[in-house]
């Protein structure tokens, strides 16, 4: 007989991370011979159950996968129902889809700051525990939190699956009256999220630099949220409707969510992905600000993500005065175009990455074939790499509570989605 | 005589986690929250302890592996009032269209090895499995209505139920009418109120979120659709959509589609 010794610990809920998910990791004399990150969500089957509906009510479900960016559910698909009806945006459709957009990128990275990811570093289980140390800093972030959800209801009456998003731009314009508070409010928060990536970076990080591959969509005029191609740290550039020569999709056993990898490797889409591609695009002064935090970017040390999201807060808010300074209501919030059958492709930023549709559409408009590639699980490959990396580093002889300490903080930093792709994590460890 | 503050649980199911959020998405009152209840189990917020006996339980999501059926059983038993909230917990979700069709050929569609993923053939309501005390509907819920029911549930009164449809709404906002002088295809006259005719004053039709009203006349319905333009299928597609199993929907949608849910036709 061999002395084994197997070791498990399982922790039910891996808490403040939307999704379930489950950790697997054998370690054998000293090294990883295993590791899993299982992924399970019920599957959903969103992909099957939009075909035989009409394009404007497919924008309706898809919110549905997932609460906490429904609206990049619905940009991503009313993009892709445009381009293949031959519909070209026109300037005020396209400013304020990206004000809608900005107002989930606030309050998902406000969200996941104060609530998710702060309460990790500070050494808290929850925000409302922090609360009573740091009250001004969650009360800051649930205000921030709370206006990105009014900005989003400005333009879809909701906040969690919005009502205004139709293809032909959007059922109504909000009223001027209703545009002024709101802009009000977004000058008076701007100075407390520039306090807010400096606070960001002062958090205590790991040193923990890793070389990665980060992908985004970019475009030539702006820091991309809603359009543009795809582009790689790499040298890749390509137009959205050509993601699958580039990118492949499979499945792991015991995970509901499907890898993503391109050319074969685990790749980083996300606010630093984003960031680390794009910071030459940021406005002058959102540029200056982050060049001013002490972090310096691009950063190859994903804990640095939370100080990324911060400053893409701090620019979402920045992006919405500007768009919303000079607000008129338009003669039509939407023109009326014809469906024409073909295959719909359509990518936009997510506050966790880029996610991409393609919807196959018959003469009618009416969906028969629907395929969605969300962030979290494009995600996946590179969160199990970055686990691997990290623990090593912490080193394998670690107490097990230690492990599944930084194993979650890891994960965190990538800010998985719940219902995009992930649960719980449970740590199952064998120790050989 | 001392008195504990009421416990209170959150548990999720199948769910896109929305409903959670008419919680998380309060602002600053989140805070106060616990003043008024002792919070044990919100995974989403932070607190975790699936396990815990509490006063309250909120429920969202449905029911659509083994594993959730133990689940939610653990949970009816630990809990004095089980509040289910939202479509998914209360009708199935929108998740609950694979109902119609053969799930093993959509899983197989969506994933290479589907024997390696363990499901249920449906997506259920929470009370197709155990007692259920009261329900929230829509999709999402809104937290005008969660804190509503809790602060009832606390102070001993009994919820009030709604179930007029959301038409009410649209008169006491003053609203003209979208089914009739918009002309826009709009599902008010069937669906339960509860969101504030969203939207009908978002300028386009209701799409059924909160589930049915009290009546529910698909006759009558289909009547104006018709003079619209739109045929008995664009009627049923919008019947069996966001609270497709609940069962005036569902049965509606049934006799439109005359019977059997070819939904291609
Ligand atoms: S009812 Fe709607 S909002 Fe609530 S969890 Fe289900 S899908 Fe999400």
């Amino acid at each position: 007989m061999t002395a084994t010794r197997d070791i498990h610990i399982h922790v039910p809920v891996l808490t403040r991370v939307e999704g379930e998910g489950a950790l697997e990791l054998d370690v054998v004399n000293g090294e990883i011979e295993r590791l899993n990150l299982r992924i399970f969500e019920p599957p959903r089957l969103f992909e099957k159950f939009v075909e035989g509906y009409e394009c404007d009510q497919v924008i309706d479900m898809v919110a549905r996968i997932c609460g906490i960016c429904p609206v990049a559910y619905q940009m991503s698909a009313v993009q892709a129902f445009e381009r293949l009806f031959g519909f070209e945006p026109p300037d005020w459709l396209v400013a304020m889809r990206r004000v809608m957009y900005c107002g989930e990128w606030l309050q998902s990275h406000a969200l996941h700051i104060h609530l998710l990811a702060a309460p990790d570093f500070l050494g808290f289980d929850s925000a409302i525990a922090m609360a009573r140390d740091y009250p001004d800093a969650v009360k800051r972030g649930l205000n921030l939190q709370t206006l990105g959800n009014d900005l989003i209801g400005l333009f879809g009456g909701r906040s969690v699956h919005p009502v205004g998003v139709r293809v032909g731009g959007f059922y109504r314009a909000p009223r001027e009256e209703d545009v002024a508070p709101i802009l009000q409010r977004l000058r008076d928060a701007l100075p407390a999220t520039e306090a807010l990536v400096d606070w960001t970076a002062g958090l205590e990080f790991p040193h923990d630099e890793q070389a990665f591959i980060s992908v985004a969509l970019s475009h030539p005029q702006e820091y991309a949220i809603g359009q543009g191609n795809l582009i790689s740290g790499q040298g890749l550039e390509t137009d959205i409707s050509f993601f699958d020569s580039f990118f492949q999709e499979h499945q792991s056993p015991h995970s509901t969510a499907l890898h993503a990898t391109l050319d074969g490797r685990p790749y980083l889409t996300g606010p630093l992905a984003r960031l680390n591609l794009n910071f030459h695009q940021l406005p002058k002064p959102v540029r200056q600000v982050m060049e001013g935090c002490g972090i310096h970017f691009p950063s190859h040390n994903m804990f640095h993500s939370i100080v990324a999201r911060a400053i893409e807060l701090h620019f979402a808010v920045f992006e919405a005065i500007r768009l919303l300074e000079n607000y008129e209501v338009p003669q039509a919030s939407y023109t009326v175009v014809t469906p024409q059958e073909g295959n719909a492709f359509g990518c936009t930023e997510a506050p966790r990455g880029f996610l991409w549709h393609r919807y196959d559409v018959d003469e009618k408009g009416i969906v028969r074939y629907a395929r969605i590639v969300p962030p979290t699980s494009q995600n996946q490959g590179r969160i199990e790499e970055d686990i691997r990396q990290s623990l090593e580093k912490l080193g394998l002889d670690s107490p097990d509570e230690a492990i599944r300490l930084r194993a979650e903080q890891v994960i965190r930093n990538y800010d998985p989605c719940i219902s995009c792709a992930t649960h719980f994590l449970k740590l199952k460890l064998n120790r050989r | 005589m001392s008195r504990q503050k009421p416990k209170l649980a959150v548990h999720k199911f199948s769910s896109c986690d929305g409903c959670q959020l008419a919680l998380l998405n309060l602002g600053e009152p989140l805070l106060q929250l616990p003043a008024l209840v002792d919070i044990v189990h919100f995974a989403e917020a932070g607190p975790s302890d699936p396990a815990a006996k509490v006063d309250i339980s909120l429920v969202e999501g449905s029911i659509s592996t083994p594993e959730d059926v133990q689940r939610i059983q653990q949970v009816r038993e630990n809990s004095e009032i089980l509040v289910t909230v939202g479509a998914c917990a209360t009708a199935g979700g929108v998740q609950a269209l694979a109902n119609f069709a053969n799930r093993n050929d959509w899983m197989s569609a969506v994933y290479t090895e589907p024997d390696q993923i363990e499901t249920l053939q449906t997506s259920n309501a929470i009370a197709d499995y155990v007692k259920v005390d009261w329900e929230l509907q829509g999709c999402p819920i809104n937290s005008r209505q969660v804190i509503g029911l809790l602060r009832d549930l606390l102070s001993g009164v009994r919820p009030r139920e709604e179930l007029q449809p959301v038409c009410m709404e649209c008169k006491r906002k003053g609203l003209i009418c979208t089914l009739v002088s918009l002309g826009e295809p709009c599902m008010g006259p069937v669906t339960r109120a509860g969101c504030g005719a969203l939207c009908p004053a978002a300028g386009r039709g209701c799409y059924g979120c909160y589930g049915p009203a009290e009546q529910v006349n698909d006759a009558s319905l289909l009547q104006r659709f018709s003079q619209l333009g739109l045929d008995r299928q664009a009627l049923a597609r919008r019947f069996h959509f966001i609270v497709n199993q609940a069962p005036a929907f569902k049965a509606a949608g049934e006799r439109l589609k005359g019977g059997s849910h070819d939904r291609n036709a």
